[in-house]
C-alpha cells in the first residue's frame, strides 16, 4: 500500500514537472506579448481581458471557441501520432483540406439517405480521403526513403490546388467562388438545437467526437500491440527492426492514421460548421496551428486538448482585442512565441545550465580551499 | 511576320520567367547554405516576408532603397541568427523553430504595419529599385548570386568546410572544422539572402508591402532548391523553369490545362525529383541533426 501510494505520488511529481515547463514558456510568452502591447502605448491588462471576454465571455462566445478548439485538437492529435512513430506530418493541413472536400462530395452527392447514415457516411469518406491522401507521404517515406517534411510541404500545396480545381469545376455554384452546399441530411447536430444559450454559436457535436478521438488515440497508442510497435519505431527503428517489428508496415500506418484524423478534422469542417468550401487563397492554418498544438501538449492526447483550448483561446479572443484598439496580430505573436520557447525546451535547458554551472562554482570553490 | 511574333512571345515570356524566378533564387541559395551545413530551413517564407517588410520600412523611413535592401539583409540575417541559435544552442527541432519563425513572421509584420501606417493590407508606396533595361537591380544581382554562392561552396575552404559539417559533422569536429561557427555563418547567410528576396519583391517588382504577398514563395523556393539538387546552379535553373511555370499561367489565359495544375506543377515536379523518379535527389546526410560534441 506504502510503495504504491508513493508510486502514485512520484508519477504525479513527474507529471507536474513535464507541466511545469510548458506552462512557464506560456506564461514567458504572455509577459513578451504585454510588453510588447505596452511598447506601442497601450494597455496589456486590457488587451488580455478582451482576449478573455472575447474567447469566454458568454455562450455563444464559448461555443465559438469551441468550433475552433475541435479541429485542433483532432490535426495536434494528427501531428502527435506521426511523432511518435518519429514522423513529421506536415502534411497534415493538405490532409484537413482533402477531408473537407471529400466531405463536401459526400454530403453533396448522397442524396435520399436518412440522417444518421448520410453524416456517418460523409465523416467516414472525409476520414478516408485524409488517409489516404497521407499514405502517399507513408509510402514514399517507406518505399524510397524520400523525407515525409518535404512530400508533407509539396503535397499541403498540391491539396490546395487540387481543391481549388474541385471547387471551381465539378462542385461549383455557377459565378460563385465556392462549392455547392451539403444536404440537411449531411449535417451534425448543432448545440442549438437544444440549448437557446448557444444560438449564435456553429457549436456542433464535433468537439465531443474530438474528445473521443483523443480517447482512441490514446487507446491505440498505449493499450494496443500496433500502438506498442508504431512507438518502437519512434523510438528507436534500427531495435524495432531487430525485434521483428517491421518499420516500413508501421510508417505507412502511422501516417495513414495521422491522416484520418486530419481528414476527420476536415470533415467536422464541412459537416458542422462550414457546410461547403471555399476556393482558398491560402492554407486555412488549422493543419498548422496543429503543430504548435501538438507541440505544446507534448504528443499526449490529454496535452493535446489542453492546449488546443489554449490556441483556441487565443484565435477566438483576438479579433476582439482589435476592438480595443489593439491589433489582433499580437495573438498570432504570441503563438509564435510559444512555439518558439517550448521547441526550444527554453526553461529547461536554461534551468539545466544554471544547475550545472552550480555544480561547477562548488566544485572549483571546494578545489581551491583545498 | 509570323516568326517575329513567335519571337517577341517569347521574349515577353523569358523576360517574365526572369522576373518571377528572382526572389526564388535568392531564397533558395539561401536554403542552399543552410541546408548544406546540416540545418533545415523552413522558415524561408518567414523570413522573406521580414525582408519584404523591413525592406519597405527603411526605404520608407530613409528615402533610399538602398537602405531598404540593407535593411532587409540586416532583419534577415536576424531572423536566421535566431533560428540558428534555436537549433545550434537549444537543439530544438529545426522543422519546428521553421514553422514557429512563418508564424512570428507573418503576424510581426501585419502588427507593425498597422502599428506604423495606420491601417491594415498593405503600405504606402516607397522608393524602389526601378528597372535598368528589362529587369531592375535584383535579377542582375540574383544572377551574379548564384555565381559567386557556386564559387564560395565548391572553390574556397570555406565551402568544403561548410559541405563536410552537413554531411559528416563528426569528422569534420575531428579534423579542427568548428561545426557550431560553420552553421551559425551559414544560417545566418540563408536569412540575409532570404531577406533580400523579400526585399525583390517589395522594392523590386512592387513599391509596397502588402499582407501574404510572399504568398508560398519560400516554400517554391525550398522546392527548387530540392529539385536542383542542392546545388546553387542547379536550384537556380529550378527556380527559372518555376519562374516560367508561374509566367505562362499570367501570360496565356487560354491553356489546355487548368491553372491550378500549373500553380502544383512546381510541387509535383518536386515529390517526383524527390523520390528519385526523375534523377534522385539525396539531401545532405546530417541534414536536421543537431550536433553534439562529444557524442558517440
Amino acid at each position: 500500500m506504502e510503495s504504491k501510494i508513493n508510486e502514485y505520488r512520484e508519477a504525479l511529481l513527474k507529471t507536474l514537472k513535464e507541466i511545469a515547463y510548458p506552462l512557464v514558456a506560456i506564461f514567458i510568452s504572455f509577459i513578451a506579448g504585454g510588453i510588447l502591447v505596452y511598447s506601442f502605448g497601450k494597455n496589456p491588462v486590457v488587451a488580455y481581458t478582451a482576449l478573455i471576454k472575447g474567447s469566454m465571455g458568454d455562450w455563444n462566445k464559448i461555443g465559438e471557441t469551441l468550433v475552433t478548439v475541435t479541429p485542433l485538437i483532432l490535426t495536434g492529435l494528427s501531428i502527435a501520432f506521426g511523432f511518435r512513430c518519429g514522423l513529421f506530418n506536415i502534411g497534415v493541413e493538405g490532409q484537413f483540406i482533402i477531408g473537407t472536400i471529400a466531405a463536401v462530395w459526400a454530403g453533396w452527392a448522397f442524396t435520399g439517405l436518412p440522417g444518421i447514415l448520410h453524416v456517418t457516411l460523409t465523416l467516414i469518406i472525409g476520414s478516408l480521403a485524409g488517409g489516404l491522401w497521407a499514405s502517399v507521404i507513408g509510402l514514399l517515406k517507406a518505399k524510397v526513403g524520400s523525407h515525409e517534411v518535404i512530400n508533407g510541404i509539396m503535397m499541403n500545396y498540391i491539396a490546395m490546388y487540387l481543391s481549388n480545381y474541385i471547387v471551381m469545376t465539378f462542385l461549383n455554384v455557377p459565378e460563385k467562388a465556392y462549392s455547392v452546399a451539403i444536404a440537411d441530411t449531411a449535417k451534425l447536430w448543432r448545440f442549438s438545437q437544444a440549448f437557446s444559450q448557444f444560438n449564435h454559436s456553429r457549436l456542433n457535436i464535433g468537439i465531443i467526437f474530438s474528445l473521443i478521438v483523443a480517447l482512441v488515440a490514446y487507446y491505440i497508442l498505449n493499450k494496443t500491440v500496433r500502438g506498442y510497435e508504431i512507438r518502437t519505431v519512434g523510438f528507436n527503428p534500427y531495435a524495432a527492426e531487430y525485434g521483428g517489428i517491421s518499420v516500413k508496415r508501421n510508417i505507412v500506418l502511422a501516417m495513414v492514421i495521422s491522416g484520418i484524423f486530419a481528414g476527420f478534422a476536415g470533415a467536422i469542417m464541412t459537416t458542422g460548421v462550414q457546410y461547403r468550401v471555399n476556393n482558398l487563397f491560402g492554407f486555412t492554418g488549422y493543419g498548422l496551428d496543429g503543430i504548435a498544438v501538438a507541440l505544446v501538449g507534448n504528443n499526449h492526447p490529454i496535452g493535446v486538448i489542453l492546449s488546443a483550448l489554449l490556441f483556441g483561446i487565443l484565435q477566438k479572443g483576438g479579433p476582439f482585442m482589435q476592438i480595443q484598439g489593439i491589433p489582433k496580430e499580437v495573438v498570432g505573436i504570441i503563438q509564435g512565441i510559444i512555439i518558439l520557447f517550448v521547441a526550444a525546451n527554453f526553461v529547461k535547458v536554461i534551468v539545466e545550465n544554471m544547475k550545472q554551472n552550480r555544480e561547477l562554482k562548488k566544485i572549483t570553490a571546494k578545489e581551491e580551499i583545498e | 511576320m509570323e516568326g517575329i511574333g513567335i519571337l517577341t512571345v517569347l521574349g515577353i515570356i523569358i523576360t517574365a520567367s526572369i522576373r518571377s524566378a528572382t526572389p526564388l533564387i535568392f531564397a533558395s541559395l539561401g536554403g542552399n547554405f543552410s541546408e548544406r551545413s546540416g540545418v533545415f530551413n523552413i522558415g524561408l517564407e518567414g523570413i522573406m516576408t521580414i525582408g519584404a517588410f523591413s525592406a519597405v520600412y527603411f526605404s520608407f523611413k530613409t528615402g533610399s532603397p538602398w537602405a531598404g535592401l540593407f535593411g532587409a539583409m540586416v532583419m534577415g540575417g536576424l531572423f536566421g541568427l535566431l533560428l540558428a541559435f534555436l537549433s545550434i544552442y537549444f537543439k530544438a527541432n529545426q522543422v519546428i523553430v521553421g514553422t514557429a519563425i512563418n508564424i512570428l513572421a507573418a503576424s510581426l509584420t501585419t502588427f507593425l504595419l498597422v502599428e506604423i501606417w495606420g491601417r491594415p493590407g498593405q503600405t504606402d508606396n516607397v522608393e524602389y529599385f526601378k528597372a535598368w533595361g528589362p529587369f531592375n537591380l535584383f535579377s542582375y544581382l540574383a544572377f551574379a548570386m548564384v555565381v559567386v554562392a557556386y564559387y564560395v561552396m565548391y572553390k574556397t575552404p570555406f565551402g568544403l568546410r561548410l559541405r563536410a559539417v552537413g554531411e559528416h559533422p563528426r569528422a569534420a569536429d575531428t579534423l579542427g572544422v568548428n561545426v557550431y561557427v560553420t552553421r551559425y555563418i551559414c544560417v545566418t547567410i540563408s536569412g540575409i539572402l532570404a531577406g533580400i528576396g523579400g526585399a525583390s519583391l517589395s522594392i523590386g517588382s512592387l513599391s509596397l508591402f502588402k499582407e501574404g504577398m510572399i504568398a508560398g514563395k519560400g516554400f517554391i523556393s525550398l522546392a527548387a532548391l530540392i529539385f536542383g539538387k542542392w546545388n546553387p546552379v542547379g536550384a537556380a535553373l529550378a527556380c527559372l523553369f518555376f519562374g516560367f511555370a508561374d509566367a505562362i499561367q499570367t501570360i496565356a489565359t487560354n491553356l489546355p490545362v487548368p491553372k491550378e495544375f500549373l500553380y502544383a506543377l512546381p510541387y509535383i515536379m518536386t515529390m517526383f525529383a524527390v523520390s528519385g523518379f526523375v534523377g534522385r535527389s539525396v539531401g545532405p546526410a546530417a541534414g536536421g541533426i543537431p550536433y553534439e560534441k562529444g557524442e558517440k
